[in-house]
């Protein structure tokens, strides 16, 4: 092992360790960040293969899925999905993309990735306890693959899985399926447990010289406030977590109201995290087009601490509105208005950053490459996302409006909008520095072009089936007299699900395309400022030849002093010019 | 003035709270513990104000195997805070009897609890059988399973103690105290919580 | 938009309906407003050939400004939304008026079991009578409904009413309202129950008072 705190002042750290060790069993942060990369896109291609099936069966139900075929007994008769699968697939949707896309893709490839080459540290604090991360993530994500398979099904109640449906396997007929959902959860919750401690650790005590906390690039700030928002979050749930396995497996009556149980229980327990989860997500996805738009816009972020202090808010307020998600489910209506307000209220900071990121267009120098155009694609889908969360939120108005597609509609423009707008905008951004290779920016104009007008005809409509009263997770629409004429708008949606799934084959190509062909990047080649940029592209084992030294703060473009219109924070000359 | 000022941050290695990262990490790791028992705390008190009979349920517990497992477990923390004692004075015999002993008090700990459950479950009580037991079971349960991780960490120190390879790595016993103080810590709250109400 | 929302039959449905068409017209000028600047600045601002971006930061006062401004209006809308949505909250869930009619309705995989108390208006008593999936009220009376559960939790979902309330078991919970037009609307199940979730439906039947009475003469022959 070598030890990186001794290593710093000593330049670089080379060994030929061999196909294994570097590829496999790697404590290299930036090997693990693209670990983390394949297993997410892995399972991003499985949850949208999930949507598919879900999207085919509310169109056309009891019709057979075209290229659904092969898929076996019990799961499906010969391309059609029945009810219960169809559970299946709405649980393991939901449970894919949140857990097993999200926040690898957001929390764990970014963050591993970046946090280290942006602070100028050699790599992380605990680079065995980040194998180790890697690893149990993989291990859960078995557990969650052999779920699927086990005898009585996979579990089917949902991805919140609310008892009592969950805690008896006689209310679904899931039983092993349903035990290793919840250990491949919990397995997940350790797994970023352990790089929440790493990212804390790491931002706090391995800066560069100079790195003072408010010279971090706001994506610092905003992986190390997710993290900490999801170690202080997760804890009750994974409490609840065990009461349920233990519900199930050694008959204990947690949530079990035969045996004085409460199953509200758990839906506090979930909601205490679930909704501080969501910010786990959104603000590294905010982090990301937060360094986007001052490279393209050639100036500084506008307020940059206000946006850190209202981050720091958002994550505080988000641990007291969970119950917005329980106005119907029979608590105390008097605790409804506290949470409802405390609710509309985290629309503030977020009103903030988005002001912000406005303001920071304002006499800019913009252009439009890849990246940018996926940045403002997060920023407009959110803005959406953002404003019908106050239908939602607001007590009264969630009566009607509750499990109904209107709800299904909001989260996917909050979370589509953050995982894949702003997981690809950071891809296209840091690939070069990755890979060393420049992406493909005419395919990547028409992924994003693609992506944008088929996300807004998938999702949009909904917002109309929430209005007309269809309710979520009901598998045929067709059952329901008054939902009956809606079903052209389900038509119309699947089409273009099923049209915007294709085009991230576009994508894919680019991807693996850039990988072996792509035009050489360079070390710097949007001409940015922060320190990942100062070394090679993919940066050498233990990222930088000699720690940088830091001397101002991460977005200094178009100062009127330079010539040039930037200026990276490792670079000293300003001072001399300015005396 | 300046360059002196930018000799002085080239001399420092790198930017940070001064804090080791291993505690700093060690603190993150208890943060969130903490939360998991406080989940598990919170969920005990809004059910258990929420129904009736809980007494009489709590009566059956044996109040005074439970203050003698408070007392093993308080000796436990003195006695690894007098090891991490011996570690700073490098006195690395008696680092390995205060060592040897906190794991004997864990292990006496378990034991009892052993004992406790055997007692239970022969009189019928067990985890299905109301809620109260559920939480019983599952609260001591959980809070057994991490004094069990504690005793096995330290027996790893142990063994390394009685090689001499513990000497670069001594900040290690720091660390093992700290989870140790806090497993202490979660069986303050359980034991009234539990026993005494 | 807002114009697929199901007829609004119920006396408080409007209220919820006025509601959602006040945040629909708020968020509504948020909307155009943002993405006007936002399309605005991206054509004035383009990258040209000799143009300099202004370097500014965002950091003094003045500048501040910018952003404060607009989020104190925005802080001002919040609490606005949130005080008139507590007084239409309290109307429906906190103040229910006393009732004219009470329903039990139990949920269970995959059905609605209604009760109806008979001629002594208690349930639980000999005289009640059980229907599955048909729900039947007098119009213009408030119709009081005690929801229960005997196994998971389900959804007493009536769009036609803007009525939605979980049913817990293990749990009794109490919901109001007041039909204002007679006619058959749809009573489904919102909250995943299971396999047979999925069209798990029952119907409200608001009958006239007269028709009601003829109904409550035929079930219940030996009505004093």
């Amino acid at each position: 092992m070598s030890n990186i705190l001794g290593d710093v002042t000593q330049g670089t750290y080379h060994e030929e360790k061999g196909f294994w060790r570097t590829y496999v069993f790697s404590t290299d942060h930036k090997v693990i960040a693209k670990q983390y990369l394949a297993l997410s896109l892995f399972w991003a291609v499985l949850g949208g293969f999930a949507a598919y099936l879900i999207r085919w069966q509310l169109a056309y139900p009891e019709t057979a899925a075209p290229g659904a075929s092969w898929i076996p007994e019990p799961f499906m008769y010969e391309g059609v999905v029945p009810p219960e699968f169809y559970n299946v697939l709405i649980t393991m949707h939901g449970t894919i993309m949140v857990f097993f896309v999200a926040m690898p893709l957001l929390l764990a490839v970014f963050g591993n990735y970046l946090i280290p080459l942006m602070i100028g540290a050699r790599d992380m604090a605990f680079p065995r306890l980040n194998m180790l991360s890697v690893w149990v993530f993989t291990l859960a994500s078995l557990v969650l693959l052999i779920s699927l398979f086990v005898p009585g099904g996979a579990a089917s109640a949902g991805w919140t899985g609310y008892p009592p449906l969950s805690a008896k396997a006689i209310y679904t007929g899931v039983n092993w399926g349903m035990n290793l959902w919840i250990v491949a959860i919990a397995l997940e919750f350790a797994a970023f447990l352990m790089g929440g401690i790493n990212f804390l650790t790491t931002t706090l005590n391995m800066r560069a010289p100079g790195m003072t906390l408010f010279r971090l690039p706001l994506i610092v700030w905003m992986q190390i406030t997710a993290g900490v928002v999801f170690m202080l979050s997760v804890g009750p749930l994974i409490a609840g977590a065990v009461m349920l396995l233990l519900d199930r497996v050694i008959g204990t009556t947690f949530y079990v109201p035969e045996g004085g149980g409460q199953p509200l229980l758990w839906q506090h327990l979930f909601w205490f995290f679930g909704h501080p989860e969501v910010y786990v997500i959104l603000l590294p996805a905010l982090g990301i087009i937060l360094e986007i738009l001052p490279v393209f816009s050639r100036k500084p972020i506008f307020g940059y601490r206000p946006i850190i202090y209202s981050t720091i808010v958002a994550g505080i307020l988000s641990f007291i509105v969970w119950a917005h998600h329980q106005y119907v489910s029979g608590i105390d209506p008097r605790l409804a208005m506290p949470f409802s307000i405390t609710t509309i209220l985290i629309s503030v900071p977020f009103a903030l950053i988005v002001f912000a990121l406005i303001a920071t267009l304002w006499k800019g120098s913009i252009s439009f490459p890849t990246p940018m155009l996926f940045a403002l694609g997060t920023l407009g889908v959110f803005l959406i996302g953002g404003l019908t969360g106050i239908f939602v939120g607001s007590a009264p108005v969630d009566i009607y409006f509750h499990d109904t597609y209107f709800v299904v509609a909001h989260f996917h423009y909050t979370l589509f909008s953050a995982v894949f707008f702003g997981g690809f905008a950071g891809l296209y951004f840091w690939f070069p520095k990755m890979f060393g290779r420049m992406m493909n920016e005419t395919l990547g104009k028409i992924h994003f072009v693609l992506t944008f007008i088929l996300f807004n005809t998938t999702f949009f409509p909904m917002f109309f089936l929430g209005i007309g009263g269809m309710m979520r997770r009901i598998a045929n629409p067709m059952q329901y007299e008054f939902l009956q004429p809606l079903q052209p708008i389900n038509v119309f949606i699947t089409g273009s699900a099923i049209l915007l799934l294709i085009s991230q084959g576009i994508f894919a190509i680019n991807f693996f395309w850039s990988l072996f062909r792509g035009r050489i990047a360079g070390p710097n080649p949007w001409q940015a400022n922060t320190l990942e940029w100062s070394t090679s592209s993919p940066p050498p084992h233990e990222n930088f030849h000699k720690i940088p030294t830091v001397y101002r703060g991460p977005y200094e473009y178009s100062l009127p002093e330079t010539a040039e219109d930037w200026l990276p924070q490792n670079q000293p000359e300003l001072e001399e010019v300015k005396k | 003035m300046k360059d002196a000022l930018n000799m002085k941050i080239e001399s420092m290695t790198l930017t940070g709270t001064g804090i080791p990262s291993g505690k700093a990490g060690v603190w993150c790791f208890l943060a969130s513990e903490i939360t998991v028992f406080g989940g598990l705390i919170g969920s005990y008190l809004v059910v258990r104000l929420g129904s009736g009979g809980w007494p009489e349920a709590a009566a059956h517990l044996s109040f005074s195997l439970a203050l003698f497992n408070t007392l093993v477990l308080l000796t436990s923390s003195m006695t690894m805070v007098l090891a991490f004692d011996a570690v700073e004075k490098g006195d690395s015999k008696k680092l390995r009897t205060f060592l040897f002993l906190t794991i004997l008090l864990g292990l006496v700990f378990l034991g009892v609890k052993a004992f406790e459950y055997a007692g239970k479950l022969a009189h019928g009580f067990t985890p299905g059988t109301g809620v109260f037991w559920s939480f019983y079971y599952g609260m001591t349960g959980l809070h057994a399973l991490h004094v069990l991780a504690g005793v096995i960490v330290n027996i790893i120190l142990f063994m390394e103690a009685l090689g001499n390879a513990l000497k670069p790595n001594e900040h290690r016993v720091e660390l093992a105290g700290l989870y140790w103080h806090f497993v202490d810590i979660v069986w303050i709250f359980l034991f009234p919580l539990l026993y005494l109400t | 938009m807002l114009s697929w929302l199901p007829e609004n039959i119920s006396t408080y449905g409007g209220d919820i309906d006025s509601l959602m068409y006040h945040i629909y017209y708020i968020t509504g000028v948020w909307f155009f407003l943002t993405y006007g600047v936002i399309i605005v600045f991206l054509l004035r601002y383009r990258r040209q050939e000799g143009q300099k971006a202004a370097y500014v930061r965002g950091d003094s006062l003045t500048q501040a400004g910018w952003l404060l401004v607009p989020l104190l209006i925005v802080l001002a809308l919040d609490l606005w939304i949130d005080f008139q949505g507590s007084e239409v909250w309290a109307k429906i869930k906190i103040d229910a008026p006393s009732s004219d009619l009470l329903v039990g309705v139990t949920g269970k995989q995959f059905n609605w079991e209604i009760a109806y108390p008979g001629p002594d208006g208690k349930l639980g008593t000999a005289d009640d009578l059980e229907m599955e999936n048909e729900l039947h009220v007098p119009v213009n009376k408030v119709v009081h409904v005690v929801l229960r559960s005997k196994d998971v939790i389900h959804s007493f979902f009536l769009p036609n009413l803007r009525l939605k309330q979980d049913v817990m078991p293990g749990r009794t919970i109490e919901a109001w309202f007041e039909a204002t037009k007679p006619g058959r609307y749809p009573l489904p199940c919102a909250e995943l129950c299971g396999f047979g979730h999925s069209g798990m439906e029952g119907s409200l039947i608001v009958h006239s008072l007269d028709e009601y009475e003829k109904w409550v003469q035929k079930n219940w022959p030996h009505k004093p």
